[in-house]
């Protein structure tokens, strides 16, 4: 797609959550270009009648017990990592600005 | 100070000729004599000074220490692990401390192994140098001016420069057998499953794998061995080998091993292309069988891998949003902000452009084109492979298309950097095991010939390249 736009670029930043200065909008519409250029020699291939592959071990619908296992982790561990916590819940920002 | 091999370092400790805890000083003090390499992000220096007087009083009190008993090793700090941060050499997990181990870490670690240090990486294991990691670029033990190759850079320049008897790396598109092929070291890509992924930072799932670096053949074996089988914990591990992956035989007579034409052609250093040569003509001369077999989509692999490899990234990326754990922007007003600027300031440029590419290859109207349609060649290229082994019992080529880089080389341009992975990404999307061996130096840098068996064939490349590392 070599036609990929700036615009595009600030589209894609938008649904990925990043924020990018003008440098990096520049850069990406450069490079990300370029990559789609590359890649773009898959649209000559004939796969012909083909199935995808997402996974290469063979293994279907792998089951486990439904059991609690202690691994000697407790919930305040995990709750220690998060920058923000109160009444033992993570505390987020607001969502509507 | 250079290390035996593992089986001897063990043999020593449970005979109580050697004490863990003096190998640990070993393995710190050469961290601290080569710091200059910058192989090493932090050491786990108290927690293996425990560990190792652990070992040491149980030996004493006659209890039985593992298969692994006092043997010092360096984690890439891309797998979560006691006693120092995890960060996957990212700006984003700085400060973060594991609340588990790995499965891999916690298997090693019960067969009386000791963590001392976690290696340097390309950030989240994103490139093929480690001159994508947030932090520092790891140097080349052959030549500080050049990169020992990525990912698992600094997990090989700590094998290559004797810190400690084995290293731990990942494999994604080459990123243990790249830098084993720049550093000199033995580097093994297992058969996808083999080592569960659980407790490691996740880059590319379908395509992630864990293995050792390591000087000798037979000491990766001993280290595969022990970490090798299903885990709950990952239910995309396999079943391993009910024999050890560490009783090598090594008769090369009869065994057909494909050169593939494709990477023997153009692209491949003129002074590569004669050491590999020159290996195949002593494997030749020790019995081997040798065919030329060829995979005409090869050429295709870089690209599909090239879709895959980001769409993947761009979704276990997702979870870094500043929210649970990792850094947090401090500023922001909403949740919104608080994501997309904690994004920005926590992932580096080589994260992003992954995530933006991913982003585009799954988005709506485009998902067909790109994501789909790499799929499909991906099963191409599994069908040509299984072919392949229909003939031949193992695959034989280059590991990269020429020695060690400079620094700085190709980092203005993302493409080149991505050629780098020309010759080991194929065994990625087809989840076959390939282990990377020194066969040759041209001008003082070392060229690693690559070796290749049909999936859960481990066992047997272990073998074939055990005998082959011996004619070399």
């Amino acid at each position: 797609m070599a036609d990929l736009t700036r615009e595009d670029v600030l589209k894609l930043a938008r649904l990925a959550r990043l924020q990018l200065t003008d440098e990096e909008v520049e850069n990406f519409t450069k490079e990300l270009r370029e990559v789609l250029e590359y890649v773009a020699q898959l649209d000559e291939v004939d796969v012909g009648g083909l199935q995808p592959t997402s996974q290469v071990t063979g293994l279907k619908n792998v089951m486990r017990s439904d059991t609690v296992i202690d691994y000697g982790i407790s919930p305040k561990d995990l709750l220690a990592l998060a920058p923000k916590t109160q009444d033992g819940h993570i505390k987020v920002r607001r969502m509507i600005g | 100070m250079s290390w035996l091999p593992i089986a001897d370092i063990v043999a020593k400790v449970q005979a109580g000729d050697l004490r863990a805890v003096d190998l640990v000083e070993q393995a710190l003090q050469a961290i601290e004599d080569k710091h200059e390499y910058q192989a090493v992000i932090a050491t786990t220096a108290q927690r293996a000074r425990e560990r190792a007087a652990a070992i040491d009083a149980a030996l004493k009190n006659g209890e039985t220490v593992g298969r692994l008993a006092g043997v010092p090793f360096i984690a890439k700090d891309n797998f979560l692990a006691f006693g120092a941060e995890t960060t996957a050499a990212s700006n984003i997990l700085k400060g973060f401390t594991a609340p588990y181990q790995a499965t891999a870490i916690e298997r090693l670690e019960a067969e009386g192994a000791i963590c001392v240090a976690k290696a340097n990486l390309d950030a989240f294991a994103h490139g093929s140098s480690t001159e994508n990691s947030d932090f520092m670029t790891t140097k080349n033990p052959h030549d500080p001016s050049r990169v020992p190759g990525g990912s698992s850079g600094g997990s090989a320049a700590s094998v290559a420069l004797e810190l400690v008897p084995f290293a731990l790396g990942t494999d994604t598109g080459g990123s243990i057998r790249l830098p084993a092929s720049f550093t000199g070291t033995v580097g093994y890509k297992p058969t996808y499953g083999l080592v569960s992924r659980s407790g490691v930072v996740a880059m590319a799932s379908s395509t992630d794998v864990i293995g050792p670096l390591t000087r000798t053949v037979a000491d990766a074996a001993i280290v595969l061995d022990v970490m090798a089988g299903r885990d709950p914990l990952d239910s995309t591990s396999i079943e391993r080998d009910e024999n050890s992956y560490a009783t090598l035989s090594g008769d090369l007579k009869g065994k057909k091993i494909g050169v593939i034409k494709e990477y023997m052609d153009e692209g491949l250093d003129d002074n590569v292309r004669a050491i590999i040569t020159a290996a195949i003509e002593k494997l030749k001369a020790a019995g081997a069988e040798i065919h030329e077999v060829s995979l005409p989509s090869l050429p295709l692999a870089l690209a599909v891998y090239y879709i895959i490899c980001p769409a993947e990234v761009s979704s276990n990326l997702s979870r870094y949003d500043g929210q649970r754990y990792g850094y947090s922007d401090p500023a922001a007003a909403t949740l919104e902000e608080s994501f997309s600027k904690t994004r920005a300031i926590g992932f580096g440029a080589e994260a992003k452009r992954r995530i933006m590419i991913g982003t585009y290859v799954l988005s709506s109207g485009y998902y067909d084109a790109y994501y789909r349609k790499a799929q499909t060649v991906r099963t191409k290229l599994i069908n040509e492979c299984n072919q392949a082994f229909q003939d031949v019992d193992f695959l034989l080529g280059p590991t990269a298309p020429g020695v060690a880089f400079k620094i700085g080389e190709n980092t203005k341009d993302p493409l080149q950097m991505y050629l780098t992975d020309i010759m080991t990404v194929a065994v990625n999307l087809t989840g076959i095991p390939a282990i990377s061996i020194p066969a040759g130096e041209v001008d003082g840098l070392p060229v690693g010939l690559q070796l290749m068996a049909a999936q859960r064939a481990d066992r047997q490349l272990l073998s074939l390249a055990s005998a082959t590392e011996a004619l070399l």
